[in-house]
């Protein structure tokens, strides 16, 4: 296996973009990325892109083809370009693909690219899309919507930890504040405990604060042979750990429904994989598609044991000044969260804080730094290490 | 030609029926009071199960004909009505209301058709033909009996209501300065033939509807004629809700203060292409010799019309009462059930 850096990151703004297209949001974050990493088109080999359901939300497929053509590939170099598809985990998924081919010695220079377009059709419509990330003859058929099983979840980690209706309101005002700093979040608005907890009911005990929102936006980052990195930048961050692991598409299958298991797999593979322990990672980008998801995560990844995710919110820890800051970017919850493009912004996020870019929101002395992307409920998760 | 135009006189009329929004949320398990404050709307008026919008275009355009009782019906040359509810798809609204008002036969009719603001720009239709000599007076009306989905979030606010101005070029009590257009296809808000109910983008509906046609038709207007907020003693923005015309205002530049006398919809919701309309009529209500007020309407689909106007001497020449903000308060309040049937919700 061979040593492979990020060289170049781009990202568009996240938001409701109805102005502009699909394949608009896309180049812009590619070209950015291209930019970013000083190489030239022609020295690109592939491309993979993470996208969950671009065929319902705006009736195109053949993603890949569309976006090497719109990149200006297809008429001269001819690249391959492959569609990655893990529901909310397609961007963490593309990433890890990207990844696979340079360390396999296929290729020197791949982009890993990440996109969404969510807000050209009605919110009905758009629940039912992010529905068929879970199971749906078991869940999807009889009702069960995505907040509907992370309130299940939410219910039985209060349950069974006592973790506390502020606790999970705490994960969004951490990440509001967060996105408060970043130019590019969706949200930039610092609320309290109250907005939270006096916000819309969705799915008993999450409140309208306790999702994330729907998004368009896109990600790219640039990935090279390690041998190579220093040719384009002083700055290159390297990929110490990709790992995936996966769970039952049904939450009723799981063994412990407060409990990502995939999650649980990735994390372990990847600190074997990085050779590191989850107490050296400085800073990480979870996947807090709810804030009872965030609270899970930190358990999962063994940021704490299993039931004290309420707690490490409650002191502080995954602030951005604690031992330990989670989602620097607002998170899923402000940065927003184009599905497909959620793994790559986190990579994009990672790679800004270790090169010690992330100006307002920049984590002192972050070295190491994490990424945990989830497709449904978790039964796909994809955990990403790097370092500088 | 007519070097000046402007109104010579106007009329309003709302239906008495009320329901409150309590009654609508309790229907659908909402949260009563997060709309009344995210809405700034605390009831609607509903018709009567006999009225229409040619019901209140008549009722509207007999208030204004009465205010001016030396001015013979058949001296209107032109009647245009702007409504999204005409009661016929095909069939005009206009020819009911020239009948009605006894308009004669020797005129124009035509129904206009561009969601909230049809109303406005048949005032400005009228404003061409008086100022070209064609017409002696025009008749512009805005009027709707708007449609809102059972459980839709226009539910809330999708009411009845409508206003009618007449439009010379003598004894003219408020005059028309100037208006300006803002237009651009943006389908924010839609209902095809043969739907009940119109759909809608959601949040869609603002910032790119809403806020960028009333903004840059009302920036234009005031850029041409190089006024600002402050010039105007009022102004009046299309009413959707509570929120929308109280945040374009300010965005604007104008205070709250100027925008307080014409704005109804908290308390009778939103009138659609009588919206804007019964503002003004209401601001003209209180409006003194000398003040001027600003308007900017709003249709979905989209597109703003903006106007410039002083009030003259001559408004004090008129009897203005009964005042719309006093016929207003005389309501009835139905529940949910009794709204259903007024608006024919119910098929059987």
């Amino acid at each position: 296996m061979r040593e492979v850096a990020v060289i170049g990151v781009g990202s568009t703004k996240f938001g409701e973009m109805w102005e502009r297209s699909f394949r608009d949001i896309m180049i812009e974050a590619g070209l950015e990325a291209i930019q970013d990493a000083g190489i030239e088109g022609r020295e690109i080999e592939a491309m993979y892109v993470g996208n969950m359901s671009a065929g319902r939300f705006i009736s195109q497929e053949h993603i890949g083809a569309l976006i090497v053509d719109y990149s200006g590939f297809s008429k001269d170099t001819h690249i391959p370009s492959t569609r990655v598809e893990a529901a909310c985990a397609s961007g963490g998924l593309a990433v890890r693909e990207a990844y696979l081919s340079i360390a396999s010695g296929m290729h020197d220079i791949v982009v890993a690219a990440g996109v969404e377009k969510m807000t050209d059709i009605g919110t009905e419509i758009t629940v039912d899309v992010l529905a068929s990330a879970a199971d749906r003859e078991w869940e999807g058929f009889v009702g069960a919507t995505f907040p509907g099983l992370y309130a299940l979840m939410a219910t039985y980690h209060m349950n069974k930890f006592g973790t506390t209706r502020e606790d999970l309101a705490e994960v969004s005002v951490k990440n509001h504040y967060n996105g408060s700093l970043n130019p590019k979040a969706q949200f930039n608005n610092r609320i309290t405990i109250d907005t939270v907890l006096n916000s819309s009911l969705v799915a008993d005990p999450l409140r309208i604060f306790d999702c994330s929102p729907i998004t368009d936006g896109a990600s790219a980052v640039i990935l090279a042979a390690g041998s190579i990195a220093r040719k384009y930048t002083d700055t290159p961050v390297y990929i110490k750990a990709s790992s995936q692991a996966s769970d039952t598409i049904s939450l009723h299958d799981r063994r412990d429904v407060a409990t990502l298991d995939s999650t649980v797999f990735a994390a372990k593979r990847a600190y074997k994989m990085a050779g590191i322990t989850p107490k050296e990672v400085d800073v990480a980008e979870v996947h807090d598609c709810f804030t009872i998801a965030e609270i899970m995560a930190y358990e999962d990844l063994g940021f704490c044991k299993k039931g004290e995710g309420g707690k490490l919110i409650r002191e502080g820890v995954t602030a951005l000044d604690g031992d330990l800051p989670v989602n620097p970017s607002g998170g899923l919850k402000a940065c927003g969260h184009p599905v497909g493009a959620t793994g790559v912004k986190q990579v994009v996020e990672i790679v800004t804080q270790l090169r010690g870019e992330a100006g307002k929101r920049q984590v002192d002395g972050a070295e190491v730094g994490l990424t945990h992307n989830v497709g449904g409920t978790g039964a796909t998760a994809v955990v990403h290490i790097l370092t500088r | 030609m007519s070097e000046k135009v402007g109104i010579i006189s106007y009329g309003a009329y709302v239906p008495k029926y009320r329901i409150k929004v309590e009654e609508i949320a309790k229907v659908w398990g909402d949260d009563a009071e997060s709309i009344k404050k995210g809405l700034n709307i605390f009831q609607k008026s509903v018709p009567d199960m006999d009225e229409d919008t040619v019901t209140i275009a008549v009722e509207a355009a007999r208030l204004a004909l009465k205010r001016r009782d030396n001015l013979d019906p058949r001296d209107i040359g032109a009647i245009y009505v702007g409504s999204e509810s005409h009661p016929y798809i095909v069939k005009p609204s206009g020819t009911i209301i020239a009948a009605a008002i006894n308009a004669g036969n020797t005129l124009t009719v035509s129904d206009f058709e561009f969601a909230c603001k049809a109303g406005t720009a048949a005032i400005q239709v009228c404003m061409g033909l008086v100022k070209s000599g064609m017409i002696k007076f025009g008749l512009a009306i805005g009027a709707d009996v708007s449609q809102g989905a059972p459980g839709d979030a226009l539910e809330y606010t999708a009411a009845a209501g409508g206003a009618a101005f007449i439009i010379g070029g003598e004894n003219i009590i408020t005059e028309i300065e100037d208006t300006f257009s803002f237009t651009s296809d943006t389908p924010d808000f839609w209902r095809r033939e043969g739907q009940d109910y119109p759909r809608h983008g959601g949040r869609f509906t603002g910032e790119p509807a809403y806020f960028r046609h009333i903004i840059s038709a009302s920036k234009g207007l005031m850029e041409k004629m190089g006024t600002e907020p402050k010039d105007y003693d009022y102004a009046v923005f299309h009413q959707p809700n509570g929120k929308f015309p109280v945040r374009v205002a300010k965005i604007l530049g104008f205070t709250k203060e100027q925008i307080e006398p014409g704005l109804l919809v908290p308390w009778i919701g939103n009138t659609y292409s009588g919206s804007s309309m019964l503002g003004l009529a209401a601001t003209l209500d209180v409006a003194k010799p000398g003040e001027r007020i600003f308007l900017t309407s709003f249709g979905s689909g989209a597109g703003s019309d903006a106007f410039s106007m002083i009030v003259t001497d001559e408004i004090e020449s008129i009897e203005r009462n009964p005042k719309l903000r006093d016929m207003i308060e005389n309501v009835r309040y139905v529940d949910y059930g009794i709204y259903t049937k007024h608006k024919r919700k119910l098929k059987v």
